[in-house]
């Protein structure tokens, strides 16, 4: 009897349902540069990459119930790591760009999560905080390695060794560069959809949820958080390293921690107990703040305004809500 | 040590303070045996659980548990070894389908937790097994219900599933009937006990009703501030004097 009954069951989780939504949408990304501007699809590509970045984050809040705010300085990591590969190395080859940063962050994640998985909850949230301001203070103050706040420029790469930005800019970011970014978001966020199914993401959740239990059921908890801290750092440090050519220019910026506070925003509005919750926070927040910056110069107000609207009318974001209200429709 | 020996502890000893919470315990769980822990609110009976459980970290003493000593090894070790315990106070992942939070003890008690790269949908063996232990404890209608949204006596049902599926041999149960009404109380004990007993997992019970104790138990033993007041069979206990003035009051209260 419970042979049959768990076959059922088994049949109703199919890890395949995804892909009923998955393909269609991932159809529409790949005509839409046909459709739409160049500049509407270069906005769509920073979209993507930040959606790559809050994938990293969320990893940590919502499957982990760890709230970083020190992301800031793994895309950071990742951005720098492509740009001082350019300055010092002379390397132009995305794959290679890619390659450093990833190195780079499991390098600087693995000794701040070793620190920062000794606590939880607001200890956590402020020491990330502080080590991504040790970060930005390095990248600020060592103007002759990292150029201060002027930055440092990064040109257009070479696309898997043959497909390069010379002549029109604007044209290879709005449809190679696009491709290319497209592709390692869709890799990612298969890595990522496969990593929070594993087992090893049901143990996240567990820890989560009851830490005290997770240890009782033999989980060595402060290391699956590393292990988790060190995932999540090295999505975010990918995605620092997909937006350096498209900007052009890092800064010191990108390490600040209002940058990590965007991260916060993006995923909260996207909704951060869903899996795509982040991502489509991501889109939706590069828009607005895109549009937001455009219009007018307290821009920072208006995000603030939709920050406080949001958190209090739709606490679980934008795909929560949809979610709910779908459930609704269906059972009409 | 003498044979039959499961667990035993040597003058394990815990102090908060001044307060000796466990005094020198030496107790001992033999093979295959129910038995019942039980003394008033403060006895030391839950701090003795966590010491050996390793939620709590004893200050002298040893545990010794099927001829090792554990003392100084981690929850994760000692679960490995064959430790397993529920909690008084629910402890479950809530979010979490009922399913779902037996099928983690099952991959954990595998190794599998550590792998990123397979999906947990489609390890099917895992599942049939999680379905099964469910079903011993008559939770498959509830398989798919979030464990935040079962009733109580269900919560007390799936938080002693989950510490059986991780196949202990030494199950530590926390006021397993702590919180639910009267009636509910005899068909959880019926369900854990016929588990335990016909998979010879030997289980220390932690209980305050007398009348779980006396019907279930093979051996019982009381504590009193922290020390152990007397040990021996459910006749030899109802007959104790000493524990009938300390912890049951006066004889009628038994009743």
């Amino acid at each position: 009897m419970s042979t049959a009954t768990a076959t059922v069951a088994l049949e109703h989780r199919s890890p395949l349902r995804v892909l009923g939504w998955a393909v269609p949408l991932l159809g529409v990304l790949l005509v839409l540069p046909f459709v739409v501007d160049q500049y509407q699809t270069i906005l769509l590509a920073y979209g993507l990459i930040m959606g790559i970045a809050a994938l990293g984050f969320n990893l940590l809040l919502g499957y982990t119930g760890l709230l970083s705010f020190g992301h800031s300085a793994y895309f950071g990591v990742g951005a720098y790591s492509v740009a001082l590969m350019v300055k010092y190395l002379g390397v132009t080859s995305m794959e290679l760009f890619l390659a450093g940063a990833i190195v780079a962050c499991v390098l600087v994640t693995a000794v701040f999560g070793v620190a920062c998985v000794r606590y939880t909850r607001i200890f956590f949230g402020i020491l990330t905080m502080a080590l991504s301001q040790v970060l930005w203070s390095l990248a600020f103050k060592f103007f002759w390695v990292t150029g201060g706040t002027d930055g440092l420029r990064v040109p257009t790469p070479t696309l898997l060794g043959v497909v390069t930005g010379k002549g029109d800019k604007i044209a290879f970011l709005a449809t190679a560069y696009y491709y290319y970014v497209l592709g390692v978001f869709v890799v990612c966020a298969v890595i990522m959809w496969i990593i929070v199914s594993s087992p090893f993401g049901r143990a996240l959740q567990a820890i989560r949820d009851n830490e005290v239990r997770a240890e009782f059921v033999g989980i060595r908890i402060r290391h699956y958080r590393w292990v988790a801290f060190l995932v999540s750092g090295v999505f975010t440090g990918v995605a620092g390293a997909l937006w350096v050519p498209l900007n052009g220019l890092t800064t010191p910026d990108i390490m600040h921690w209002t940058f990590s506070g965007e991260i916060v925003f993006m995923t909260v509005l996207g909704g951060f107990r869903s899996f795509t919750g982040p991502i489509i926070g991501a889109i939706v927040f590069n828009y607005l703040k895109t549009y937001a910056v455009g219009y007018t110069v307290y821009w920072q107000l208006l995000l603030g305004v939709v920050l406080v609207v949001l958190v209090l009318s739709l606490p679980t974001g934008i795909v929560g809500t949809a979610e709910r209200l779908w459930a609704r429709w269906r059972a009409k | 040590m003498s044979a039959g020996v499961l667990l035993e502890t040597q003058g394990l000893l815990k102090q908060f303070g001044e307060f000796r919470a466990v005094d020198q315990v030496d107790f001992r769980v033999r093979e295959g045996e129910v038995l019942a822990l039980i003394g008033s609110n403060g006895a030391g009976k839950t701090t003795l659980v966590n010491l050996i459980s390793g939620l709590l970290r004893a200050d002298a003493g040893r545990i010794i548990f099927r001829g090792q000593d554990v003392t100084a090894q981690s929850v994760h070790e000692r679960i490995g070894a064959g430790i397993a315990r529920s909690f008084q106070l629910v402890n479950l992942f809530d979010q979490l389908s009922a399913l779902d939070n037996v099928a983690l003890a099952i991959f954990s008690r595998h190794g599998k937790t550590r792998k990123l790269w397979t999906l947990a949908e489609s390890d099917r063996p895992v599942w049939q097994e999680a379905m099964e232990i469910l079903h011993l404890f008559r939770l498959e209608s509830k398989a798919r219900v979030l464990a935040g949204g079962l009733s109580q006596g269900e919560r007390k049902l799936l938080d002693v599933a989950i510490a059986y599926a991780l196949r202990p041999k030494l199950l530590f149960l926390d006021e397993p009937t702590s919180g639910v009404g009267t009636r509910e109380k005899a068909p959880i004990m019926d369900t854990i006990s016929s588990i335990v007993r016909s998979e010879h997992i030997s289980a220390a019970i932690i209980e305050h009703d007398m009348d779980v104790v006396f019907s279930y138990a093979d051996r019982i033993v009381a504590m009193h501030q922290g020390t152990i007041l007397a040990d021996g069979t459910p006749d030899e206990i109802r007959r104790d004097e000493r524990v009938l003035t300390t912890l049951i009051g006066t004889p009628e209260a038994s009743a």
